[in-house]
């Protein structure tokens, strides 16, 4: 019964393995938080580097170290406030990255619940041609979209061929190209959770309710519904949040009415050279999405309490 | 204890020797294929009211898929199936008049105990206070009252069983289907479960059909067994009848342990029946009894003695008659398996013979041993002579 490595004390040097993971958060993650968050409370200057103050670990003095935080302040933070460009920015982005996460999870049910409900053989390839996009970059997808909506794109000559406009329509430049971006790039994330919680569900939970009185649309509000909600969530949030602080869609896809927090942080840093201010948009916004991941991880604890 | 009092009741009941009583369930010509796949073909089947009968069968040979048609999973490919004399070949599950009780027990995870009784009722759309205090009935039923607001992944398998019992027969269904129910228990809690399940089925009044591969729990609780084979029904048979009078070598050798012993018709009249057979050298004889007499025998033909290991004596003594209903060997194994002992035997014709003894006293020494030359008998009577 008793094996010979279980009786052995435990090792003192298992605190490598598990320090590698804080380490790694420590030095990529809680570090440049740090500088970022310093930056953001310091004030904008044309200098190298473009801000003040710049402390020396090193060089400076303790005196020298307690002046300069003296300096430090939260005007950045203010103007965030103040200025309605950003408040509108942080709404407008939120409002995009929330409808365009509802729409999807209303493109992406079906596809997933035809995925899970397709002969066992061929759900593999399913899941590869869902995947396939990533093999490619997605900034040359996103380029591509911009030939497909423009002017003189795919899609206005294959309406205008058809006849069923006159004269091409403006997509391009507009909220709704960047509604087009978003679903089309973000559509796997919410997919494949959905997927996942679809396709892991026992076939005979439909038969046992439908056995016990329910229509097919019955079965599937009463049953099949309630057990894929972890996946709807999952896939929420992980459309949700990356779209929130999405620059790229916007930017290449939208037009001036397109105002998204990452473009108006973008704008901050390299037009204005205001790295404090950029700084300040980039702490709100990561505190704003900590609210709904602190959500995602507690449900997910949840989910996992409750064993499968 | 209330197994033992229902005893004289059910012994009574074989309605479907009545040949006026009406069937419940009524299979005729009932064929299902899948692509090029025959699972069910063509059987015809009546099961009457009160019946507990089982669908007995190794795996592949059809039962599940009959049981699907019954429940309305599947739809036959020929054939038709009526229920309280209603064609419902074409009908959805959910209009059937038939629970079923499912392998996986197929529990709602995301619902209490409470919830998943309740589904069916409130489906059915009854009153909330009815709703209830049925649910309350089923709970105490199962003896499950103090587990109700738990989910299912918080019960042991063989409270998830009572659950999935308790859903299934809270709609008062015509017709229960049980498939496999008893599958996922460990051996004790299977026995106990076996009576438990006949006395509700007593109690209800309802009608059970199960889906089994273990012989034990179909020949313990049903009335009629029907066992299948590629789609077909071998034989269908109340327990008794189908352990003492198989009417082919297949059904002899899937219930229980067989001895079968070919030989060739020496002489057939009615009632008496003798084979040479060159496995034990000499001759047999059997009374033939009126149920399996059907099938006239030719002489010369080939034929099987079939005959239990448990009604073949076994001796040190040659018997009065050596040319009759005898065997001659030496013991090759003796299996013991606790009540009773089971001695093969390595007979001078060629080929084995099983005889097993039960073991009565706690003998430390056993008059007969390996390689002790023996001789095996058995009574015209104790075995029947199959010719397929």
């Amino acid at each position: 019964m008793t094996s010979p490595t279980k009786n052995r004390p435990p090792s003192n040097k298992r605190w490598i393995v598990t320090a590698i993971p804080y380490v790694w958060m420590l030095f990529f993650f809680l570090v440049p938080f740090f500088i970022v968050l310093k930056i953001s409370f310091s004030s904008s200057m044309i200098a190298q580097p473009p801000y003040v103050p710049v402390f020396d670990p090193f060089g400076d003095a303790w005196s020298e170290t307690l002046e300069k935080l003296g300096t430090l302040t939260t005007d950045n933070y203010l103007r965030l406030v103040q200025d309605s460009i950003y408040v509108s920015s942080y709404l407008s982005s939120l409002w995009i990255a929330g409808s365009s996460t509802v729409m999807m999870l209303f493109l992406a049910y079906p596809i997933a619940y035809g995925m899970a409900r397709a002969p066992k053989s061929w759900r593999a390839t399913l899941v590869m041609l869902i995947i396939l996009p990533f093999w490619t970059s997605f900034l040359i997808r996103v380029y591509a979209w911009i030939s497909i909506l423009s002017e003189e794109g795919l899609l206005n000559t294959l309406l205008t061929s058809f006849g069923l406009i006159d004269e091409p329509i403006q997509i391009l430049s507009t909220n709704t190209a960047v509604y087009i971006g978003i679903l089309y790039s973000y559509l796997p994330f919410m997919v494949l959770p959905l997927y996942s919680a679809l396709e892991k569900m026992d076939d005979s939970l439909i038969e046992a309710a439908k056995d016990l009185g329910c229509t097919n649309i019955q079965a599937f509000w009463r049953v099949t519904f309630p057990l894929s909600i972890p996946g709807i969530i999952a896939g929420c949030f992980l459309v949700f949040i990356p779209a929130v602080g999405e620059f790229v869609i916007p930017d290449l896809l939208g037009g001036s009415e397109t105002v998204m927090i990452g473009k108006t942080m973008w704008e901050e840093f390299f037009n204005n050279r205001d790295w404090p201010a950029a700084s300040g948009v980039a702490i709100v916004l990561l505190v704003v999405l900590m609210i709904p991941i602190i959500i995602f991880q507690t449900s997910q604890a949840r989910q996992q309490e409750a064993g499968r | 204890m209330s197994a033992k009092t229902l005893g004289p009741v059910r012994r009574k009941f074989a309605p479907w020797d009545d040949t006026s009583a009406v069937p419940l369930i009524s299979i005729k010509n009932v064929s299902k294929q899948f692509g090029s796949f025959t699972a069910v073909d063509n059987v015809s089947l009546d099961i009457y009211e009160r019946e507990f009968f089982a669908l007995l069968g190794p795996s592949g040979c059809g039962k599940t898929t009959l049981m699907r048609m019954l429940a309305g999973f599947e739809t036959p490919t020929s054939g038709s199936i009526m229920i309280g004399g209603e064609d419902l070949a074409n009908t959805p599950p959910h209009k059937r008049p038939v629970n079923m009780m499912f392998q996986s027990y197929a529990l709602f995870p995301h619902m209490t105990v409470e919830k998943n009784i309740a589904f069916g009722l409130e489906m059915d759309k009854l009153p909330k206070g009815e709703i209830a205090s049925r649910v309350e009935e089923m709970l105490k039923l199962v003896k499950l009252e103090s587990f109700a607001k738990r989910k299912p992944h918080q019960l042991s398998g063989g409270q998830r069983q009572r659950v999935a019992l308790a859903r299934s027969i809270a709609k008062r269904p015509k017709v229960l289907l049980l498939d496999e129910p008893l599958g996922a228990l460990d051996k004790k809690l299977r026995e106990e479960t076996q009576f438990e399940l006949l006395d509700l089925q007593m109690a209800l009044g309802m009608t059970f059909v199960i889906v089994t591969h273990d012989q034990d729990e179909a020949m313990t609780m049903a009335d009629r067994i029907a066992v299948m084979n590629h789609g077909k029904f071998v034989q269908i048979s109340p327990p008794a009848e189908l352990y003492e009078q198989p009417t082919s070598k297949y059904v002899a050798d899937f219930i229980g342990d067989i001895n079968l012993l070919e030989g060739r018709v020496e002489k057939s009249e009615r009632g008496r029946t003798i084979l040479d057979s060159e496995m034990t050298g000499t001759r047999i004889e059997t009374v033939t009894d009126s149920s399996t007499g059907g099938s006239a025998i030719g002489m010369g033909d080939k034929a099987w003695y079939a005959v239990r290991p448990e009604k073949v004596s076994i001796s040190l003594l040659p018997p009065n008659d050596p040319g009759v209903n005898t065997a001659i060997g030496t013991v090759w194994d003796i299996g013991y398996v606790g009540d009773i002992s089971v001695y093969h035997v390595r007979l001078e014709g060629g080929g084995t013979m099983r005889a097993s003894i039960a073991n009565t006293r706690r003998v430390v020494e056993r008059p007969i041993t390996w390689e002790d030359k023996v001789f095996l008998t058995w009574a015209p009577d104790s075995g029947i002579v199959l010719t397929r």
